[in-house]
């Protein structure tokens, strides 16, 4: 059953957003250049934008609008937290947790726990303009957290803060979805902030919708709006198989094959995720024996796509999933490559997405 | 003397009152919304801060004359008289300084940003919980300078209480009005005295709010 059911519009200027679409539960990821209809899709879903009388929304069994009806932003059980924090100036951070709290939708965390969970516990007492602006989304992320909604509305939070700070709080974000049975609409123009949380993947272009599904398959598409991009990157899933401490690294298992990273402090057979950049992947017909490459997949030719430049974009099955390989069309025509072929994929560098760590050569 | 002190302190609160319970729905309405009325609105608010009281005063003497409408409603719906009542003081004065307190508070809300009240409603608050909690502390300061302003220039008034009011000691005559009555009777010495009290309230309720805005323009 789908969480969000909903076929919103909104003009503004010449800009017409038109998106029509169901979410599953859990962290959909809004994805699309800056002007594609991110924010304003969100504003629809919060109540904060007008659109037409056709348009309908339904969050779970309650419709926030349709023919006639329309719920105010106060009546939805839905939650945003803006790209500019807007803190309450005149109340402490406390006083804006509090604010939340005082109209918190059900039961959930205290202001001391998610403080502390968040890392905003030292700041507290003091006012928003004594803050950063990295700072003030964190505790803008909090105060809506603490508000506890059925759906979260997230435009491109922390984008002020750096990205392992970020991806922390994105993770403390999943948890505590995952916990109170909340989902969330995260958007953002950086792929890999989504890879790392995000199981739903929509992107917009001009506001309209080019994709929507599963954000692995997605991302492991030779054609569609994500092969386009410089640092398309396929995501998959491992499992942890092994630390080795003396040299630093981590074994994921991926398909009963083995893949080395940084070492991570996940537990053995926990589940992770990863990210492998689609150009620092490059493929040979033999093993190489002797290479600074520390990983070297068996993987088979699934498909090959041109793309705009003198650049094809190969996808290479690895048991059910799949790695993305960028290459030139000379090194097509000296391989000889074929759909069905089984070769092996060097990976210079691999990210597991959970911690932001990389193993390079 | 002190009848005039009394009837002034107790036009200005009485009025002040509804300056504010009229004045911020109507500044609110002002600063939020934009459509062709509200020029004539705006137009019509600020009138007494360019026409001479005693044409307002005028107005409103042939409005609240008994044989007129209004003051046949008036009559009908409290069993009382309106023309030169205390009642038809605080219509006028309320009328008179309305600029005094609109402008100032549509200058707040207008400055309010709307994202803070987007927010608010976000988090679950009602039209009426964002007023109570974020509109009346944000606006405090522009709150406390238009209801001085209505007090003071309220008690300031001469004209139209001159025209509309009468001067029934006890009832309708302000301190501006006994001063007037004092000079005509030439009896100078109590002139002196009402001219001195109502030059030192105004100076100092303005000391205050000048104090006031400054401190808030450093520390918000």
């Amino acid at each position: 059953m789908s969480l969000l059911d909903f076929a919103v519009t909104a003009r503004r200027g010449s800009f017409q957003l038109t998106v029509e679409a169901q979410l599953p539960y859990g962290i959909t990821g809004v994805y699309g250049a800056s002007g594609s209809g991110k924010t304003s899709l969100l504003l629809r879903i919060a109540g904060l934008m007008r659109g037409s009388s056709e348009d309908h929304i339904q969050l779970k069994n309650t419709l926030l609008e349709s023919e006639g009806r329309w719920l105010p932003p106060e009546q939805r059980d839905v939650g945003m937290v803006f790209q500019d924090a807007r803190l309450f100036p005149h109340l402490t951070v406390r006083g804006n947790l509090e604010f939340a709290l005082q109209r918190q939708r059900r039961a959930g965390l205290g202001i001391d726990e998610l403080s502390q969970m968040l890392g905003i516990t030292a700041w507290l007492t003091r006012k928003p303009d004594e803050l950063s602006r990295g700072q003030q989304q964190r505790v803008a992320l909090a105060r809506t957290l603490i508000n506890m909604p059925r759906l979260l509305l997230l435009d491109e939070p922390g984008a002020n803060i750096d990205a392992e700070g970020r991806r922390r709080l994105l993770h403390d974000v999943a948890t505590l979805c995952d916990q109170y049975e909340m989902a969330a609409l995260l958007v953002s123009h950086d792929m890999a902030d989504l890879a790392d949380v995000a199981e739903t993947l929509l992107v917009l272009a001009q506001g309209q919708q080019q994709a929507l599904g599963p954000l692995i398959e997605l991302a492991s598409q030779v054609s569609g709006p994500l092969a386009q991009a410089q640092d398309t990157a396929a995501i998959m899933n491992a499992r942890v198989d092994e630390h080795d401490s003396q040299y630093g690294l981590t074994r994921l298992a991926i398909a009963d094959q083995a893949l080395w990273v940084d070492q991570t402090p996940a537990p053995r057979g926990s589940a992770v995720r990863l990210r492998l950049p689609a150009r620092d992947v490059s493929l040979c017909h033999d093993a190489p024996k002797a290479t600074s490459i520390l990983n070297v997949l068996s993987v088979k030719v699934a498909e090959v796509q041109a793309d705009a430049g003198n650049r094809l974009l190969v996808r290479l099955a690895l048991g059910d999933q799949y790695l993305l390989a960028r290459i030139t069309r000379k090194s097509l025509d000296s391989l000889g490559l074929r759909v069905g072929d089984r070769l092996y994929a060097q990976i210079k560098s691999t990210a597991l997405i959970d911690r932001g760590g990389s193993a390079d050569d | 003397m002190f009848e005039a002190l009394w009837v002034t302190a107790k036009l200005a609160a009485v009025t002040t009152v509804w300056l504010l319970l009229l004045g911020t729905p109507l500044a609110w309405w002002l600063a939020r919304t934009q459509n062709r009325l509200s020029p004539f609105i705006e137009a019509l608010v600020a009138l007494p801060l360019v026409l001479p009281p005693t044409v307002l005063g005028f107005y409103l003497l042939i409005a609240f004359a008994p044989q007129s409408t209004i003051g046949q409603v008036w009559e009908a719906v409290t069993g009382q008289r309106l023309a030169f009542s205390f009642s038809a003081l605080v219509i006028g004065s309320v009328l008179y300084s309305l600029p005094f307190v609109v402008q100032p508070l549509q200058a707040a809300f207008r400055q309010l940003p709307d994202a803070l009240l987007e927010a608010a409603a976000s988090l679950g608050a009602t039209p009426g919980d964002r007023a109570r909690h974020l509109v009346w502390p944000l606006c405090r300061p522009s709150f406390i300078a238009a209801a001085s302003l209505g007090f003071a220039h309220t008690v300031g008034e001469f004209g139209v209480v001159l025209m509309i009011g009468g001067n029934i000691p006890g009832e309708t005559q302000v301190l501006s009005i006994a001063l007037y009555d004092r000079v005509e009777s030439l009896d100078l010495g109590t002139a002196h005295a009402l001219a001195l009290a109502l030059m030192l309230f105004s100076l100092v309720t303005l000391i205050l709010l000048y104090r006031q805005s400054h401190r808030w323009a450093v520390r918000p």
